[in-house]
């Protein structure tokens, strides 16, 4: 048993908070005000290797690991959240299922430009009547000649304007349920992908969200990740992933909240004293470590677990779910012990506020965490 | 070119709360994060971008416990082809004319060009190990350098002066600079670079591997004595002067009088 990171991971750590703070943290409040895609900014973590340190040298990445991975999407949330959701999205669910279920070729073709930072990847997997209950996707895929046509839309998706490639999911076969869905790799300039508007969201206003459409979108015989029917078992491994990812950005978030409350605790002064005095204010701040240790230590473990080859399914759905919430409680806390100045976009904490609330439903909402954690224990 | 950079793992103290500890003499460092001492962190760049422009060799000498190896393969990760770590517990690094001397012996085991070393050290803000290890190699320096321009067999700098001003000097190679911060735009080390950083050399000595006697750099030897770390009191004592507008203007002209400032 060891608990120290070694000195690589430390280093990938030190280098992305650095980077984070310098790079991210002063533009971070703008980029959410005014909504903007930071693409140099990504243009800068892409060229430091930062997209390829989940992925194998052989297609481009550096094979730094998950948990090395994990610290990087720690560091870059806590300073801007939605430059972690761009970035986690990416590696781990719009790569991440070509890295995980792609032939050589298509590795080739998509994981290795991703990992290298020259393009972005999305994951096409909710629709409007598909959320939680992914099975119950409607996109269809048709064979024709010697490929497949895609009809259908997707909500909600993550660099959807963005992204040169999405992995899109679609029932290739009506009669066999979620058996009958499969997975393709979609070139995003393929004629008939069309997305919408981005969304006007509550918080993470400087990532891309946005609908998809397909509209007759034509596709070569091997755009299917894997073999017919595989894509709902695909997608539940590659989400596996993701939450490890989901709950590295929500512990980013929930270390930001305790260190903006900390500083102010320390600098307001009320009744003669810095608030930091008085132990309602201790307690929550005390908690708040708390969670946000306890949150890092688990997303750790799941991230480690996986590093390992080990099986990580249930520790991850603990990770996102333990750190999602105290991503959300930690914000709520910060916004009130900030008090009303908590509640003006003069201060960071209301950013936190809004883009946490996000950690508790993307990747599988809590409900479907628990969910998760049900079935794992057998019940 | 074969160059030299010095590099000291500090804490940083900016936000953290600091203590003085038990001992009277050191602060405790228990819950400080800790890194590259700033200066030096422009000289790694400014030996890189050197090395860059002209091609050569770079190696960083670092003098501290294990811990420091994260901060010396950080340096590895950005250039430079090795690095020396000098532990040992008898360095009494509280003197710079004693860690010069360490530095020194390390680097005169091998033929060099240029040594680097940051202007000043966060921590313990002697400004005088680079200009000491100067005299210890007996080679030229230049302190507070704000540019580097390589010419043949000899080097270029501009010092930054107090007031505004710039020196500019000539000197021929070898020698010693210290670099101040702003020079140059150091890098981040990309993430390639950190995991080539874990398999070059990194070699750590003892004062026996560089011939070097206890006495020589210990505190025993060591004509600086640190008496007592302290937290100055931050005292006020306002007197508030009562009255109206032309009362208040007599009283404090005259307590100026008396306290000899008029
Ligand atoms: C900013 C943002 C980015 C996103 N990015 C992506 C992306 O990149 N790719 C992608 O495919 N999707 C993405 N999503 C979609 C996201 O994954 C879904 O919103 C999420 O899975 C929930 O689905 P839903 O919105 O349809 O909610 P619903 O499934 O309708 O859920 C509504 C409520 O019902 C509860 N509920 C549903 N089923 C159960 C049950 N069985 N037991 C108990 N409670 C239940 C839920 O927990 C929730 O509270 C994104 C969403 C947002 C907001
Ligand atoms: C904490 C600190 C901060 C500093 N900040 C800056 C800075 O921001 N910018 C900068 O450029 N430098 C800075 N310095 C450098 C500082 O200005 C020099 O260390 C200082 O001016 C002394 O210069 P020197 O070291 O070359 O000593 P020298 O000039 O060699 O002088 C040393 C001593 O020798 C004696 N001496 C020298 N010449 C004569 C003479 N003609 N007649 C009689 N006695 C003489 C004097 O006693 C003198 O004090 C700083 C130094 C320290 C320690």
């Amino acid at each position: 048993m060891d608990f120290r990171l070694n000195e690589e991971q430390q280093m990938i750590q030190n280098m992305v908070r650095e980077f984070a703070d310098k790079e991210l943290a002063p533009v971070a409040a703008r980029l959410d005000e005014e909504g903007e895609f930071p693409h140099e900014i990504i243009r800068k973590m892409g060229a430091l290797g930062l997209f390829g340190l989940p992925f194998s040298e052989e297609y481009g990445g550096t094979g730094a690991g998950y948990l090395s991975y994990a610290l990087a999407v720690e560091e870059i949330s806590r300073a801007c959240a939605s430059t972690g959701i761009t970035y986690a999205a990416h590696c781990s669910i719009g790569a991440g299922p070509i890295y995980l279920f792609g032939t050589p070729e298509q590795k080739k073709q998509w994981v290795m430009p991703c990992a290298q930072g020259k393009m972005l990847a999305a994951f096409g997997l909710t629709e409007p009547n598909a959320g939680s209950d992914a099975g119950g996707t409607q996109t269809t895929a048709v064979p024709d000649g010697d490929g497949w046509v895609l009809n259908g839309s997707k909500c909600f998706i993550t660099n959807a304007g963005v992204a040169k490639v999405a992995v899109i999911t679609a029932v290739t076969d009506k009669e066999k349920g979620s058996r009958g869905i499969s997975s393709f790799v979609v070139p995003t300039d393929t004629p008939g992908f069309k997305v919408g508007q981005p969304y006007r969201k509550l918080g993470l206003n400087a990532s891309d969200t946005r609908e998809i459409i397909l509209d007759n979108v034509r596709l070569p015989k091997e755009s299917m990740l894997g073999k017919p029917g595989e894509g709902f078992k695909q997608f539940l491994i590659a989400l596996d992933g993701g939450r490890i990812s989901i709950g590295a950005l929500s512990v980013g978030i929930a270390q930001a909240c305790l260190d903006a409350s900390l500083k102010y605790a320390r600098e307001r002064v009320q009744f003669d004293q810095p608030i930091a005095k008085f132990q309602a204010v201790q307690f929550k701040l005390a908690d708040m470590k708390m969670k946000t240790e306890l949150a890092r230590t688990m997303v750790y473990k799941a991230a480690w677990l996986k590093d390992q080859g080990l099986a990580f399914s249930m520790e991850a759905a603990i990770a996102k779910l333990y750190a999602s919430e105290a991503a959300m409680q930690n914000a709520t806390e910060a916004v009130q012990i900030y008090g009303g100045y908590g509640y003006m976009k003069d201060y960071p904490v209301e950013r936190y506020f809004r883009d946490a609330k996000l950690m508790e439903i993307g990747e599988g909402t809590s409900e479907i965490q628990r969910l998760v954690i049900a079935r794992l224990l057998g019940c | 070119m074969k160059m030299f950079v010095c590099i000291k793992r500090v804490p940083d103290t900016s936000e953290a709360d600091v203590k003085i500890d038990q001992t009277g003499k050191s602060v405790d460092s228990s819950r400080f994060s800790f890194g590259i001492n700033d200066a030096d962190n422009y000289a790694v760049e400014e030996a890189v971008l050197i090395k860059e422009a002209r091609g050569g060799e770079i190696k960083f000498l670092c003098i501290g416990p294990k811990d420091s190896d994260v901060v010396i393969r950080m340096s590895l990760a950005k250039g430079g082809e090795s690095a020396v770590r000098i532990e040992d517990p008898r360095i009494n690094q509280k003197d710079p004319l004693q860690v010069a001397k360490v530095l020194a012996a390390a680097i005169k085991r091998e033929q060099f060009d240029l040594v680097m070393t940051g202007c000043m050290s966060a921590d313990d803000s002697n400004m005088s190990v680079g200009v000491a290890l100067a005299e210890e190699l007996g080679v030229s320096h230049a302190a507070m350098v704000k540019s580097v321009e390589i010419l043949d067999g000899k080097i270029k700098v501009k010092r930054e002066l107090e007031g505004g001003l710039t020196e500019v000097v000539e000197m021929s190679l070898p020698a010693v600079i210290t670099i101040q911060t702003g020079i140059n735009v150091p890098r981040y080390a990309p993430v390639r670079g950190i995991r080539e950083a874990q398999k070059k050399e990194l070699k750590v000595l003892k004062l026996e591997d560089l011939g070097l006697a206890e006495e020589e750099v210990s505190e025993a030897g060591s004509r600086v004595e640190l008496m007592k770390l302290y937290i100055p009191v931050v005292a006020s004592n306002a007197e508030m002067i009562q009255g109206t507008p032309d009362e208040k203007a007599e009283i404090m002209a005259v307590k100026m009088v008396k306290g000899g400032l008029l």
